[in-house]
């Protein structure tokens, strides 16, 4: 089999690459493979799966006829195994091999399985797939407690969804707070509360010692010599890339695959997106930055570059961003906005409507900004990150109204 | 072709930051007056006086709908709306993380992130309006209409840069189609090459380079002809002013006499652009031509344009309107019941067609001439027939001075204060008899029925 574009994956950077190769090249033989079995979907969706909130078949990001209409061929349930980039062919798990002219590599991440004594023993959880949001949902159907490994993004949304299914739940975190990627302690504090009065136990700063099984459910022992017994473990300690299939291929990988600005790997014709790659951090380095605006916009330049566009912009590094909402309040996280050291901080505490508020400036431009029952424009406080706006002549404005101000900001800007 | 959506357009010079806009909004979509409803958003500049908006800008490329992970945003196809669907919407908040404009907003009274959604095609905002500061543009019903219909021309016609003659014809002809006959006496139109050179034609339709003195009672004469063997067509003339007003005047006046059944369009750039920019019966007071120059005893021309559309009104023309092509839907309009008045009697239409070679003004500030002629009340957009008079088509509440459109074009760089004014007295008068024409038809007219 042959295809001039072959897209492995299904999800935001996939999508977005089949979108912009389309926008440039109307006719170019495309094709997307993806392990899937299901029609796109969003991981980001998967704990509302799991709440019943949405349903499977209506989260579909695009549905045969679109792929149809683009002559995408969609081939769901089709699992690459090896990259052989001499020979420009994928092999598949079914002995099939195809020929690329053009390659993106968008698989994603899979769950990061902690080192547990115990873990490989007893039933557990997790939740990076339509599957495994079924499978949730139906034990959360015939559970009446759990515990929940970790408090991240899906960590914490999944909880919440479950003690909504009226499930006893615990979260563990090994970290001092929840949510520490984004949030610093004051703001996690916020969030941690609500969870308590929402009946959820929060055992924050708590090594796991091990798990083990018990009955159909399990038994966790934490470091201090505490038990907690549960009919469902959910663990959600973070993901890695799905690189595992590249190894022998020559293609570059890190703790992702290595990319440069252009989602080019060090082969050609090959590019990698979304939350397989590792590309270049806003503030230096090279980061994993694996939320889903930066999937869109790396499949958008990848899919731009493969098809040759000449207007294709290179990307400007990854910034951390993040906007959740839990029990009905909305925290939003742009930038660095938990940063510590070295950095000028303006924060307004809680109020007492939980309103908070934290701005991280450096030589009067914008690092970061988190704010929970605050809305401020998520994507005009990127981009004035992102252009390194001057914020020294409306500093104090900007404290006081970040909204207001980086709208009158933005407003200047894009004309 | 690819497709064309209405949209909003927000004119910030002309916006007194009065809110009205805000709690219309917030009526149609929340049936509150408190503006924090509001899905529009004006709110101050940063420095010195003004206005910003923040407002969804539908966009074609939409990072917001990018963004979405439960599939709850979507461009609709038939209408260019982000359309969001609350069933859907998980309220994560990543669609603002797309948006620089702050057009997707989290509002917490109602708990979900809310957009404009252009009101189903009635947008209460601009309603609101008194300053016209929000227009909504309808114009992209006639790109859908019209972009796939043949071009009745040739390419490459050779008209001037920045010319809107040439933009006119073929918007023109594509709406009249393949059944037409076209005479173009003397001027611009045949002069860029429509009736052909070297033995090729420029055009689709069969098409004859009539003379100026003739050409609408040949055209009159040919439509008969094709009436006579039972062929349908519409005999259309592509007239300059000289063509229509001067030395072609006298075969206009008869077939409107007559009301042949022709459609006679004069392209009016207000004199003989085609042979050096002489002075014709339209050229307005004031104007540099070659034949009324700028020296030490004449300061441009010194009399008055005659009111050719309105002379036309006193024939017994069926239609006559006037048009410009920077109103293109108001022309289109007008195009649509002239080419039906013209099976049976004439119709006139006078489109006005700045120059930017024999005016002196920059080829890319055509259409920016254009919408300032209306905008001052230079000229005026009407239309005539004899059952209901005359109506303005698109009356001009707050006229700019005439001299913002005076000082756009080199013909009238010479002017002294006191010929500015003078214009400006000239304009004011023709409006105010225009307005008595109007309310003369007005007071003919039955009263609706209720």
């Amino acid at each position: 089999m042959h295809s001039e574009y072959i897209i492995v994956g299904s999800s935001h950077a996939a999508l977005e690459a089949a979108t912009a190769i389309r926008l440039v090249d109307a006719d170019g033989t495309l094709t997307l493979l993806t392990r899937d079995a299901h029609l796109p979907y969003s991981p980001t969706i998967l704990p509302y799966v799991v709440s019943g909130q949405s349903q499977p078949d209506n989260v579909v990001l695009r549905d045969h006829a679109y792929f149809r209409d683009n002559a995408i061929a969609f081939m769901p349930g089709t699992d690459v195994v090896a990259v052989d980039p001499a020979q420009s062919s994928l092999h598949l798990a079914s002995g099939e091999t195809w020929q690329y002219d053009r390659l993106l590599i968008a698989t994603g991440a899979a769950p990061a399985l902690p080192l547990l004594r115990g873990l490989a023993d007893v039933p557990f959880h997790v939740l990076r797939s339509m599957d495994d949001a079924i499978d949730l949902r139906q034990a959360i159907g015939k559970a009446q407690s759990a515990i929940v490994l970790g408090a991240g993004l899906i960590g914490m949304h999944a909880a919440e969804n479950m003690a909504k299914a009226k499930i006893a739940v615990t979260v563990v975190e090994l970290q001092p707070h929840a949510l520490s990627g984004y949030f610093e302690p004051t703001a996690s504090a916020i969030i941690e509360r609500t969870f308590l009065r929402n009946g959820i136990r929060m055992l924050m700063g708590q090594p796991l010692r091990s798990v083990e099984r018990q009955g159909d459910g399990c038994l966790a022992t934490l470091a201090d010599g505490t038990t907690i017994a549960a009919d469902l473990l959910l663990v959600c300690t973070g993901v890695r890339p799905n690189i595992g299939f590249l190894h022998g291929s020559g293609i570059e990988v890190d703790a992702g695959i290595l990319v440069d600005d252009w989602m080019r790997t060090n082969l050609p014709s090959i590019w990698a997106a979304g939350d397989v790659a590792q590309a270049r951090g806003f503030w230096g380095g090279n980061v994993v930055n694996g939320i889903l605006p930066n999937a869109v916009e790396q499949g958008r330049i990848a899919g731009f570059g493969m098809a040759d566009d000449a207007g294709v912009v290179p990307f400007p590094g990854a910034v951390p961003l993040n906007t959740y909402s839990f029990f009905g309040q909305q925290a939003i996280s742009v930038g660095r906005g938990c940063t510590r050291g070295g950095f000028e901080i303006a924060e307004s505490g809680v109020d007492a409507d939980g309103v908070y508020r934290r701005i991280v400036l450096k030589d009067g431009r914008l690092v970061g900004i988190a704010t929970i029952n605050d809305f401020v424009d998520a994507g005009i406080m990127w981009q004035l990150i992102l252009r390194r706006t001057d914020l020294s002549s409306v500093k104090a404005e900007f404290i006081a109204n970040p909204q207001l101000t980086g709208r009158q900001l933005m407003s200047q800007k894009w004309r | 072709m690819g497709q064309c959506f209405n949209t909003l357009q927000f004119h910030a010079n002309r916006c007194d930051g009065c809110g009205d806009c805000m709690t219309a909004c917030a009526q149609a979509k929340a049936n509150s007056d408190d503006q924090a409803y509001s899905r529009i958003r004006i709110f101050p500049k940063a420095a010195g006086d003004g206005v910003e908006l923040a407002l969804c800008r539908q966009c074609a490329d939409p990072i917001c709908v990018m963004n979405c992970p439960s599939g709850a945003l979507s461009k609709n196809s038939d209408t260019g709306v982000i359309d969001w669907a609350e069933s859907k919407c998980v309220n994560c908040l990543l669609c603002t993380a797309g948006c620089v404009y702050a057009g997707i907003v989290y509002e917490a009274a109602v708990g979900h992130v809310t957009k404009c959604d252009l009101c189903n095609g009635n947008p209460a905002c601009v309603k609101a309006c008194s300053r016209e500061a929000i227009e909504y543009l309808t114009a992209a019903r006639i790109f859908n209409a019209y972009a796939d219909q043949e071009d009745m021309f040739c390419r490459g016609l050779a008209a001037c840069h920045g010319c809107n003659s040439e933009l006119l014809i073929r918007h023109t002809m594509r709406m009249v189609g393949p059944d037409a006959v076209v005479a173009a006496p003397p001027g611009c139109i045949p002069g860029m090459g429509t009736v052909g050179y070297n033995g090729q034609t420029g055009a689709k339709v069969p098409i004859f380079h009539s003379l100026l003195t003739n050409t609408a009672t040949m055209l009159a004469g040919v439509k008969m002809q094709y009436n006579r063997v039972g062929r349908h067509v519409t005999a259309i003339a592509l007239a300059g002013d000289g063509g229509t007003s001067d030395a072609g005047f006298q075969s206009v006046s008869g077939a409107a006499e007559r009301n042949d059944p022709i459609l006679f369009i004069c392209v009016d750039n207000e004199g003989y652009m085609n042979t050096g920019m002489q002075s014709s019966g339209v050229t307005p007071y004031g104007s540099w031509t070659s034949t009324t120059p700028v020296g030490g005893q004449m300061q441009g021309k010194r009399t008055e344009a005659k009111n050719l559309p309105l002379i036309m009104t006193m024939h017994n023309c069926s239609y006559v309107a006037t048009a410009s092509t920077a109103f293109l839907e108001d022309y289109y309009a007008k195009l649509e019941k002239a080419i039906e008045v013209a099976k049976t009697g004439m119709a006139y239409l006078h489109v006005y067609a700045p120059c930017p070679t024999g005016w002196r003004f920059p080829s890319a500030m055509t259409t920016q001439v254009c919408r300032m002629q209306v905008r001052t009340n230079f000229i005026a957009l009407w239309e005539y027939d004899p059952g209901n008079g005359l109506q303005f088509t698109h009356p001009i509440d707050r006229p700019e001075p005439v001299a913002e459109y005076l000082k756009l074009i080199g013909k009238y760089r010479h002017l002294s204060e006191e010929q500015v004014s003078h214009i400006q007295h000239t304009v004011d008068e023709k409006i105010a008899f225009l307005q008595q024409l109007t309310q003369i038809a007005a007071a003919r007219r039955p009263a609706p029925f209720h």
